[in-house]
């Protein structure tokens, strides 16, 4: 037998709606759809959009684990909608946008708080000696490379954000993803802006709003292990208070 | 946003947290001997007092007992957060303030013997 | 088209109801009730020794109620839970890169645990358990 047909399967699928428009709270709605047992939840979505109801908002890009935008809800765990399969989810799937963020239409998560924390830790290289195009490239050996290299593997899909209950908890908290692309820079032999970064990440709303729940760690679909970044900031940041103050005692 | 004195606390806390967990089940168990009538020989009164007259055996009780106290004070001061306690200034000041009484009063217990 | 989002309450005493993940971290916060409670109990030991012997064999002779030794057992299990929680996260907060490699997380919790092991026999020993 050649042929090569997929099973099909009947999801069961209970979508969070929501409609900025209309006044009211978001509320589930039932599908379902004729999927392949193959497909990922993103897949069903689609079919939802092309043949049911139009109107369904989510966001997505790439089906591939890359763009970081098809975060949400699933079952109740932040999940990459592309990346969880049918398969894993043999019940009803509940799909809900991203805990912890505003809901700005169904299962579109507003971004903006992510967003401006993430440009206030400056996650670019600010070079601790400039070099003209003349003088060539940054040279970094793969072990330099290594140091820092899984934190630089986040997406910024916010399935971070949507784990920690400490960001829930506390909204101003800088959290998972940005303290850990900010820990990259800081990692890199070839930056100089750690002393920039500190002034948002060894305050109270940074790296100190941490309680270790680990719960990032666990949800990060690219391995970047953000509460390994966050403790190794708070180390440094100890380092760092001790050094100051003992060193200001000790010219006086 | 100014940067945060959380260090201190937290630098008891990190440094406790490895001492409490490598040290405290064995201390437990020491002590399980003795509530259930079968105290082991340095929980007696002349070994333990001799070991606490000691400078190096005070060090050790002093580095064990303050750091437990910091570190759980701490741990305390976020668990009441997680809770839904949410006057943290309150519980922090209430929470160093006993763990900086209680390591006084070691002080003083460790000073006498 | 105006924004109007959604926004979602966290309830703050009840959150961690939500995740089997969020029961074990609170599981683990939960220890320092039971070891900051022991840590009084060590303090009050000290005290009655410095106080004499008869002090100090009331204090142990305290230790043999019901209660007492319910709450050793329970100190003892959150005592280990917090152990094992430790040495299991140690390695994220200290890295170690040997030449290019960095070490696995395994070696840095395995030290720990080998550590731990030793330490407590030793302190057995030393206390004439054995």
């Amino acid at each position: 037998m050649m042929d090569v047909q997929l099973a099909e399967r009947q999801a069961e699928l209970e979508v969070l709606r929501y409609n900025p428009e209309i006044a009211g709270e978001p509320k589930f709605e039932r599908y379902s759809v004729p999927c392949k047992t193959e497909w990922c939840v993103l897949d069903a979505l689609n079919y939802l959009k092309d043949n049911v109801d139009p109107t369904l908002t989510y966001r997505w890009s790439c089906h591939m684990q890359v763009c970081g935008s098809c975060g949400m809800m699933i079952n109740g765990e932040p999940k990459l909608a592309c990346k969880a399969m049918l398969r894993d989810y043999p019940g009803v799937i509940r799909i809900e946008p991203l805990a912890h963020f505003p809901v700005e239409r169904d299962l579109v998560a507003v971004a903006d708080d992510f967003i401006a924390k993430l440009k206030r830790v400056k996650p670019y290289l600010i070079p601790s000696d400039k070099r003209s195009l003349e003088e060539g490239e940054y040279r970094q050996t793969p072990a330099q490379l290594k140091r820092y290299r899984q934190f630089a593997m986040c997406i910024n899909c916010m399935l971070c954000y949507a784990a920690c209950p400490e960001y829930g908890l506390h909204p101003k908290f800088i959290g998972p993803a940005a303290i850990s692309l900010a820990h990259r820079y800081n990692r890199d032999s070839r930056d100089g802006g750690r002393d920039e970064r500190q002034e948002e990440l060894a305050t109270n709303e940074g790296v100190w709003e941490c309680t270790f729940v680990g719960a990032c760690s666990e949800v990060c679909p690219k391995h970047v292990d953000p509460a390994a970044a966050l403790q190794q900031v708070k180390v440094a940041s100890t380092v760092d208070w001790y050094l100051e103050h003992f060193m200001s005692w000790v010219k006086k | 946003m100014a940067k945060s004195n959380k260090p201190i606390i937290w630098g008891t806390f990190a440094a406790g947290g490895e001492v409490v967990s490598l040290i405290t089940p064995v201390i437990i168990v020491l002590i399980l001997f003795a509530a259930i009538g079968r105290p082991p020989s340095a929980l007696g009164y002349e070994q333990l007092h001799a070991f606490a007259a000691w400078w190096f055996g005070k060090l050790v009780i002093f580095g064990i007992v303050f750091l437990s106290l910091w570190s759980q004070a701490h741990r305390l001061r976020i668990t009441c957060f997680d809770f839904g306690l949410r006057a943290d200034g309150l519980v922090a000041t209430v929470f160093y303030v006993l763990a900086g009484a209680a390591s006084l009063w070691l002080i003083l217990i460790l000073s006498s013997i | 088209m105006s924004r109007n989002p959604y926004v979602r309450e966290v309830s703050p005493t009840t959150w961690f109801f939500r995740m089997p993940r969020y029961m074990r971290y609170m599981a683990r916060e939960v220890t320092s009730i039971f070891i900051g409670i022991f840590t009084v109990i060590m303090l009050v030991g000290l005290a009655r020794l410095s106080e004499g012997q008869v002090e100090y064999e009331n204090f142990l002779a305290a230790l043999r109620s019901p209660v007492s030794l319910v709450f050793l057992l329970l100190a003892l299990a959150f005592a280990l839970y917090n152990s094992f929680t430790w040495f299991n996260v140690a390695p994220k907060a200290m890295p170690i890169q040997v030449g290019e490699e960095l070490m696995p997380d395994m070696v840095v919790a395995g030290s720990h645990y080998v550590l731990w092991v030793i330490l407590s026999v030793f302190v057995l020993f030393w206390a004439g358990v054995f």
